[in-house]
This record gives C-alpha cells, structure tokens and sequence, in this order.
C-alpha cells in the first residue's frame, strides 16, 4: 500500500486500468501509394499501441511468445521483404533476460516487387497483421487484422 | 543559528526522500493484493463446463464438488500468466489434502500441440483442461488472461481477478475459504439453473 501510494504521489504513476481493453493496437488503412511497374516500392504501415501495452517483436526469443507478423498476399505485385524496427527491451518476469517488444508508435515497412507485366490502374494488395498484446498485468488473445493496400500502377 | 536550522531541516528533507527512494526501489513494478471475496449473498453459480484433459478424459468442473476450486483461465503465450503457474503448484502441494484444487483452463488456439509440452516441461501438477469460446462466453467472455476465479466448497463465484494480482491474495482467500464453516444443505434451496450449477445440489 505504502509502496503504491508512493509510486503514484511521487512519480506520477499512472497504474494500467485491470479491466480489458481489446482494442490496444490502432492501425490506420494504409494510404494509396503510386508505383511504377518493374520497379520496387517500399511502404510504410505505422502502428500505435495503446500505453502501457506491447506487443512481443517478428522473431520472440520465446517459442511460446506469439510473434507479430505482417504477410501480404503474392500476385503481380509482391512483397518482397518485411522491415520490423528496432525493438527495445523489458525486464519480466517470466523471462530470463530481456525481453524485445515494440511499444508505443512504431512501423512496419514492406518493399515490394511490382512485376514489369502489371497493367496500369489500380491494383489492391491484401495483407494481415497479426499480433498478441500484453501489459505487464495480462494479455490479450491474438489478433488478426485485414489489410487492403491500393497501388496505383503506371508504365 | 538560522544557518544550522536550514541544515537540520534540509537534511531531513533529504532523508526523507532517501527513505522514499529506498522503499520505492524495494517494491519495484508491485502486483497489487486485491482480496475481497464476495459475501456469501453476494455469490453466484459457478456455470458448469466439461473439457478434455490431455489424454483425453472428460473433466466436469461439477466433479470438484465440495472443495475450493482455484479455476485459472490462461495460456501459453501469457507471460503473466507463466508468473502465477509457480503460485499455483504451490497451492496444488500445500492444500490438496485440505478439500483444495487447482484447474487450468488453457485458452490456446493450438491446442494440446502447445500445451502438453508446457505441462509436462513445467511439471504442472494441477488439472488442465483445453478451454474454448463457449467456456468463455459461460463466464462472461473471457478477453484477458490470466483470469482467475475462486470457488467456494458450494459451487459459488467468491471471487474473480482479471490479470495478474499477488500470490498473498489467493493464498489468503483460499484459507478464508477454506476455513469457512461448511453450509448445510436445505432441500430445494439450493438447485441447477439453466447450464448454472451449485456444488449442493443432491444427486
């Protein structure tokens, strides 16, 4: 109790709420972007979650640990490579070491592969983001969301 | 003088800010103790479940009639759950032979493919079952985990902690619990409603 009171009058500690909050990751639709065909294009996906929570990074040293993972659909255009950014580290409990997550604003950028064939005009690219949050307090279960990119192509 | 007071007094501000500092470091990130067991008016039927265990068998929660139950939902990839599952053997050894147990109720989508190896890499030595969403939806939806009810030996919802609160908390309910006086049965008092059970109810 003493310890709490503490945290809170001299820190300006804001205790984590202990009731749910399912929707802690807020991800935007991702904006049209313009690329041309046969050539690459690199496009930015920012996420921000919700204080106090986290989500545990694309490679979790944990094999229990649930990765944050975003895939793209192949087709004419392709994502050729995932860039998670640099994580920072917690100190847990359960975990012997630190522990890398990514909290707060972050990005995610994809490159893809516009193939030479595709035909100008508008082509949407689906994706999924998949991630599991948790506060130092608990966790959620695991999440999918559907992504829907348009590229608009031209010779 | 006036010098040696601003000193005196400058030193105890000082002091006390030590003392703060020291008493903060020692209760870093604190999981908070949160007892409160519901009067027993207050309490309600425990919704009764079967699910598998890992080798298979049906396990009715109804089977622990008679006995304080510790009904953890959690899974694999919770890491705060993984900070209680320690607590909970230990409450599995110290109470077994006091009308106490333990259920883990796992709420991986994985299944056992997941689970089994985590029991028998941790030596879990309680019950576990494999939950899902119609186990969840009996006890209001289950979104965070860990989540954690108490039972009384009636069958009733004495408590329920929704992620990770203090060993001290559950230990000290599952005492009062445990040392509560017995209710006696009175005919039709007490009976099934619905998929909702009591512990009381005679067979």
């Amino acid at each position: 109790m003493l310890c709490a009171l503490l945290a809170v009058s001299s820190l300006g500690f804001v205790p984590i709420n202990a009731v749910a909050q399912t929707n802690v990751l807020l991800v935007p639709k991702p904006d049209p972007v313009a690329a041309k065909a046969g050539t690459t294009v690199e496009v930015r996906l920012p996420l921000q979650l919700r204080e106090g929570y986290h989500v545990n990074t694309n490679k979790p040293p944990d094999p229990y640990l649930i990765p944050l993972r975003l895939t793209w659909d192949a087709g004419p255009i392709t994502a050729s490579e995932v860039l998670y950014p640099k994580p920072e580290t917690l100190k847990v409990e359960f975990f012997a070491g630190l522990l890398p997550v990514f909290s707060g604003r972050f990005e995610l950028i994809t490159r893809f592969k516009v193939a030479p064939s595709v035909q100008p005009g508008l082509v949407n690219v689906a994706g999924k983001l998949r991630y599991q949050a948790c506060n130092d307090r608990m966790c959620l279960p695991p999440k999918v969301i559907d992504l829907t990119l348009p590229v608009s192509v031209s010779r | 003088m006036p010098d040696r007071k601003v000193s005196v007094r400058s030193i105890r501000r000082w002091a006390l800010f030590a003392g703060a500092v020291a008493i903060l470091a020692s209760c870093e990130s604190p999981i908070p103790e949160n007892v409160h067991l519901k009067s027993v008016n207050e309490r309600k039927a425990t919704p009764d479940f079967a699910l598998k265990d890992a080798t298979g068998a049906t396990v009715k929660l109804s089977s622990y009639k008679g006995k304080v139950v510790l009904l953890n939902f959690w899974a694999t990839w919770c890491g705060p759950c993984k900070i209680e599952i320690p607590w909970f053997m230990d409450f599995q050894k110290t109470y077994k032979d006091r009308d106490f147990a333990v259920v883990g109720v796992s709420m991986d989508e994985d299944g056992w493919d997941a689970v089994k190896p985590y029991v028998e890499q941790k030596k879990m030595n309680y019950q576990v079952v494999l939950g899902n969403d119609q186990v969840s939806q009996l006890f209001g939806s289950i979104e965070s985990l860990p989540t954690t009810i108490v039972i009384d030996r009636e069958g009733r919802i004495a408590s329920m902690h929704i992620g990770l609160v203090s060993k001290s908390t559950y230990q000290k309910e599952i005492e009062k619990l445990l040392e509560a006086p017995r209710d006696v049965p009175k005919t039709g008092a007490v009976r099934a409603a619905g998929s909702e059970f009591a512990w009381l109810r005679s067979n």
